[in-house]
């Protein structure tokens, strides 16, 4: 429990500039330092904490926190992941000015911000990966699954990437597009059994 | 007291409300606190400066700030408990329901859908935050062919983080505070 709290402590306290920073880390300490998720139960918590409103990091901690301890689980990790937002604003404000203009401290966001933006892309192609079945430990997947997979990745990022739709719409189309590529292979899949 | 139920009513809302994490939260907050008569609109981009540049998530962050300049600890207190909550109760419903229709078509094709979606998403997360990050503006613009469009140091920990976590295997955490050094012994002595 205190396990719980202080893994999330440490990776809000690492979460700089946005929820997703925290993607490369958690999925460190949730799947291969603690084994609290599955690879397969870590996507679809990625998956899910994206889709669903609100602040992603805190979406995400309840989630493995409530695998993991159930409510009360939940709770710890929660906390653990708000808390270095909230002292360190109330820190800040106390002296403000003070650290916004320090060059060892903005240097270091710098640092930490440019070495997330290369973890993600490792996080994001071992992610993806996965959903093709290529990764260590996943279950193998149809061609057609990769080539759905593939295409899907790579048109999302444009549309979000390049032509600024909103997230919201992006997971809704994605929803409805997976839920009809869905009946059409078990159709397709089940058509082949009775030949 | 009035002020402080009304903070948390108001990020309770924002946290209900955003869909898209963070930056999406921004223009929704703008939107709320004009209630709160004390905040300025400098204040509000000192909130979002601040909530850049300090750890954790951006709109616990933001509701901290808010609280404390409106009503002061028991404000920071009210707006981030309520800016928090709706997501750990959305989620913990989410949760019973996936659990409940696990094997119904309906949600392992909703999944197939959401799955490749959210790699998209985090690397347009990546784009976003490359801006001047890396590059002295948005990753694509007219200025890339010029050399001095592209921030050279930056550019280097990102690549050296690539090989650090890919190739040596070194975790993340570990791989952020290296950088974190790196670039305040850099930046701080040049």
């Amino acid at each position: 429990m205190i396990n719980l709290f202080w893994e999330f402590f440490k990776i809000g306290l690492f979460t700089i500039g946005g929820g997703a920073a925290m993607i490369p880390q958690i999925q460190h300490v949730a799947t291969v330092e603690k084994g609290w998720l599955d690879d397969e139960e870590m996507l679809d918590c990625i998956a899910v904490g994206q889709s669903l409103p609100g602040v992603i990091a805190i979406n995400i901690a309840t989630y493995v926190g409530y695998r993991k301890r159930g409510l009360a689980g939940a709770l710890m990790a929660t906390f653990g992941v708000a808390l270095p937002a909230f002292l360190s604003i109330i820190i800040l404000v106390a002296v403000l000015g003070a650290i916004g203009d320090n060059r060892f401290v903005a240097g270091a966001f710098m640092g930490i911000k440019a070495a997330v933006c290369g973890l993600l892309i490792v996080s994001s192609i071992k992610l993806l990966m996965q959903m093709c079945g290529k990764g260590a430990g996943s279950r193998p997947v149809g061609k057609s699954r990769i080539v759905f997979t593939v295409i899907m990745s790579l048109a999302s990022l444009i549309a979000v990437g390049f032509f600024g739709l909103t997230a919201v719409a992006v997971i809704l189309a994605g929803i409805v597009i997976g839920i009809v590529y869905y009946r059409v292979e078990s159709m397709k899949s089940s058509q082949e059994v009775q030949k | 007291m009035i002020t402080v139920l009304k903070l948390f009513a108001a990020f309770f809302k924002i946290g209900l409300f955003s869909f898209g994490g963070g930056n999406a939260m921004l223009p929704l907050i703008y939107q709320s606190i004009q209630q709160f008569g004390k905040l300025s609109g400098s204040d509000f981009s000192d909130m979002v400066a601040l909530s850049q540049v300090t750890p954790g998530p951006v709109a616990v962050n933001a509701a901290t700030f808010i609280g404390l300049k409106a009503a002061g600890m028991t404000g920071a207190v009210s707006a981030t408990i309520g800016v928090c909550l709706p997501c750990f109760l959305i989620m913990l419903i989410v949760i019973k329901l996936l659990d409940r229709y696990r094997n119904s078509t309906i949600v392992e094709g909703a999944f197939a859908g959401i799955r490749p979606v959210t790699i998209g998403l985090l690397l347009s997360a990546v784009i976003f935050m490359m801006n001047s990050v890396l590059v002295k503006g948005p990753v694509i613009s007219a200025d890339m062919a010029d050399i001095g469009y592209y921030n050279p140091i930056p550019i280097a920990i990102f690549a050296v983080s690539i090989l650090l976590i890919s190739l040596v295997k070194m975790k993340p955490l570990h791989v952020m505070l290296l950088m974190g050094a790196a670039g305040a012994v850099i930046y701080g002595v040049m």
